[in-house]
């Protein structure tokens, strides 16, 4: 699946996509995050506070217990602060 | 009856280009006369946040997912409000002090819904578009925090 970071997600991770292969194992956003954070120190250091971070897949806002089964596009990025 | 016009074009777009609220209101207006009333608002980059000096913003973006969440509430506004036309303008890159961010219209028969429905699509910009803002200030730059006025702002909306 193809992942995106935004923000200063994208910049603690250091890159704005790419695509991933996760472990059976892991169903949710927030099982995703946890197998992510275990990759290296960059990916650890952009999740460190997981209830801060802002998950959508396909476009869509979900909860951090959202399932990632069949998502095509997964978006990591802080609140928004637009307007 | 009502003999007038019910439709009620849609216009959202998101451009690094500035915009001119005067023609966007002509835009919107043009060879209608069912519209009453057209509330703008437009946000504009200011000069200090709190106690920093900004000397620059820049506005991030998911593109796709951006106009995608602004269509989705714009539709919202239009199933609760007899709205006639909604327009909302978001710009990205990098700003000055007194430079345009955003621009929402909304035109109704009447003002009240005019003034609810832009209220309810800014609130919801605010909080749901993936939009991201970052200072250039003399201590450097940083990334904008959300604020939990703007989420509790936009909550004020939900349906009981």
């Amino acid at each position: 699946m193809k992942v995106k970071y935004f923000a200063w997600v994208r910049e603690r991770v250091g890159k704005t996509e790419e695509t991933i292969e996760p472990p059976a194992t892991v169903h949710t956003v927030e099982e995703l995050i946890a197998w992510l954070s275990g990759q290296s120190e960059a990916y650890a250091y952009a999740f460190e506070k997981p209830k801060v971070i802002r998950t959508a897949i396909d476009h869509t806002h979900v909860k951090s217990d959202a399932a990632i089964a069949g998502a095509r596009e997964i978006a990591f990025f802080p609140p928004m602060t637009g307007g | 009856m009502p003999s007038s016009v019910t439709t009620c074009p849609v216009t959202i777009r998101i451009q690094e280009d500035d915009f001119d609220i005067a023609r966007e209101i002509a835009v919107l207006t043009k060879s209608r006369t069912d519209i009453g009333a057209v509330v703008s608002f437009s946000g504009i980059c200011r000069a200090d946040d709190d106690s920093a000096k900004i000397a620059a913003l820049t506005l991030e973006h998911y593109p796709g997912m951006a106009e995608e969440e602004i269509r989705r509430h714009a539709d919202e506004a239009v199933s609760r409000w007899p709205l006639n036309g909604v327009t909302v303008i978001h710009r990205v890159g990098r700003f000055m002090p007194g430079q345009n961010i955003v621009l929402v219209l909304t035109a109704s028969q009447h003002r009240q819904a005019a003034f609810q429905a832009a209220e309810f699509l800014m609130d919801y910009l605010k909080t749901s578009a993936p939009f991201w803002k970052k200072e250039e200030s003399a201590s450097g730059t940083g990334w904008v925090e959300a604020h939990a006025r703007d989420d509790e702002a936009a909550a004020r909306w939900t349906k009981s």
